[in-house]
């Protein structure tokens, strides 16, 4: 009919909803005193609950294995930088967050870089970039990968344009115990396979 | 030469026994403000402040040193003078009633008889009654001076409320006076001290509530803390304060508490009576010291429990309030009253 408004109920998503009650407070109620017992009762009870607070500097929640933190740029076991400057993984970055300049391997720097040519400026801007693991995917290298730390506070802007001096991991040859702590517990390998 | 006819030394162990208290109060009111904040943590199921010291416990240096580092901010428009008296006001009335609190019996040090008790005057309640009104004067005259509306409505609010619990207030403890018929704390605990005499809780179970409830309301404490309803009148009436000012108001709360606590337990726990135990069998100094821990210890509790109840429910609506103060809490009283007057009257006759 036209002009009436039929009242329906709306389905009910659970079984759990209940009416609100509007009677008026009985005695007991208005007393107020047994309810703020039961409540009190229920916040003392918290006192002997685990807390799940983890304290952050001292313990560190564990991350899961597809993470993606900071990047890493890799070396070889013997402690050559991978990355060839083909540029794939600044094509691949969606955010264009990645910039990097080539340069040719001079003879006596074999035991430097891996291949003939090399990044001889490589730079990300991780206030642009978005963490997507794109780069990681892109490179035919094995050169880029996502580590499981975050990029740490800064006070200006351009102190989040890291360059080489961050990325680069240790050299595992001289320095083996920080080449395992950059790397990590997170294999380093996505695209190798290929 | 009469004038100068004074006892000296009495003189020098007053003032003496008043610095103790007054930085003793002091000091505790300083951990109440962590206490608060970690047993809000626990109830929460959180760790609260731990970083500053050893289990966080030098964090009230660290807020009180925050507090003294801020701007001091005075509003152009604001009352100067008032605005500046708000504060001191506050904490001056919380401080003043730890005068006439009977700490615990006496200490003979140097031949001397020292009672612990800054002034065993004969009208100790109706002095914390004047001085507990006097409170109010702080909040209103800071909230009025600070020429801001929500700070002259938290004032309204407090002032408001104030009259309505210290009703009463004032008639749960006529039933108290009319059990022990004395006005002077001392007395009053020196009667729950003697043997084979209950505490005065069990003869006036009601008018503790009653009096407690009161005692929450006057200090502003949830979920009486409508002054200071952070959510309607942003922070009531230190809105406008800053820096050691907003420190006086916020710690003139917790000075409250405990000079509350200590009138509690004074009044219907024993004050620093321990149970089961008869204190007059003991050396004079070592009953005094334990007499001073067992009312510590009262207080500690009554303290945790203004906490407890503050973690646990929420804030009156205006009208709940003034309806429990009026309507329910009153005739109570009042009740209390005329029960306790028919029982003496009948155990005398």
């Amino acid at each position: 009919m036209a002009g009436q408004i039929e009242e329906k109920h709306m389905q009910a998503l659970t079984n759990r909803s209940k009416e609100v009650s509007r009677k008026p407070m009985s005695f007991m109620e208005q007393l107020y005193l047994p309810a703020i017992l039961k409540g009190m009762a229920i916040t003392f009870s918290h006192i002997f609950k685990k807390q799940p607070t983890i304290r952050y500097p001292e313990q560190k929640r564990p991350f899961s294995p597809v993470f993606r933190g900071l990047h890493v740029l890799n070396r070889d076991e013997e402690g050559r930088e991978r990355c060839t400057a083909c540029g794939l993984c600044a094509v691949a970055c969606p955010a264009e967050a990645i910039t990097m300049e080539a340069a040719e391997r001079l003879p006596g720097e074999e035991n430097k870089y891996r291949e003939e040519k090399y990044a001889a400026r490589y730079e990300i801007n991780m206030l642009r970039c978005i963490f997507c693991g794109l780069c990681e995917e892109a490179c035919p290298k094995d050169a880029i990968y996502l580590s499981e730390t975050f990029a740490p506070a800064n006070f200006t802007r351009k102190g989040f344009i890291y360059g080489k001096n961050e990325l680069l991991i240790p050299d595992p040859v001289t320095e083996p115990e920080a080449y395992q702590k950059a790397r990590g517990l997170k294999e380093p390998t996505t695209a190798s396979q290929n | 030469m009469t004038l100068l006819a004074i006892d000296w030394i009495l003189l020098i162990e007053k003032l003496v026994l008043i610095a103790i208290i007054v930085f003793a109060s002091l000091g505790i009111a300083l951990y109440t403000t962590f206490a608060e904040r970690k047993v809000a943590a626990i109830l929460q199921d959180r760790p609260g402040p731990n970083r500053a010291g050893p289990f966080g416990l030098f964090q009230p240096f660290a807020d009180g040193l925050k507090l003294i580092m801020k701007e001091e901010i005075i509003p152009n428009t604001a009352n100067r003078s008032l605005f500046i008296l708000g504060p001191g006001l506050a904490m001056t009335a919380a401080l003043m009633t730890c005068a006439v609190i009977p700490w615990s019996s006496h200490v003979e040090l140097f031949g001397r008889n020292i009672e612990l008790q800054i002034a065993d005057i004969n009208i100790g309640i109706l002095y914390v009654f004047g001085v507990v009104s006097l409170g109010v004067y702080g909040i209103m005259i800071g909230g009025w001076a600070s020429n801001n509306k929500f700070s002259l409505m938290a004032a309204l609010r407090a002032a408001s409320q104030a009259i309505s619990y210290e009703l009463a207030m004032g008639l749960a403890l006529i039933a108290v006076l009319m059990v022990s018929g004395s006005l002077s704390l001392k007395t009053i605990v020196d009667q729950q001290m003697e043997p084979g005499r209950l505490w005065n809780v069990a003869y006036q179970p009601l008018g503790f509530l009653i009096f407690f409830i009161c005692a929450m309301a006057e200090c502003n404490r949830t979920p009486f803390d409508l002054p200071e309803a952070e959510n309607e009148l942003n922070f009531g009436y230190h809105q406008e304060y800053s820096s050691m000012k907003l420190g006086f108001y916020l710690f003139s709360e917790y000075v409250n508490m405990i000079m509350s606590s200590a009138i509690m337990a004074c009044l219907y726990f024993g004050g620093f009576d321990i149970p089961f135990l008869n204190e007059t069998t003991l050396a004079p100094n070592l009953a005094a010291i334990l007499g001073v821990l067992a009312l510590l210890t009262k207080i500690v509790i009554f303290i945790f429990i203004f906490m407890w109840i503050r973690w646990t429910i929420p804030r009156f609506r205006y009208d709940q309030l003034m309806n429990l103060g009026w309507k329910k809490l009153i005739p109570l009283a009042l009740l209390n009253m005329l029960v306790t007057g028919a029982v003496i009257l009948y155990l005398q006759g």
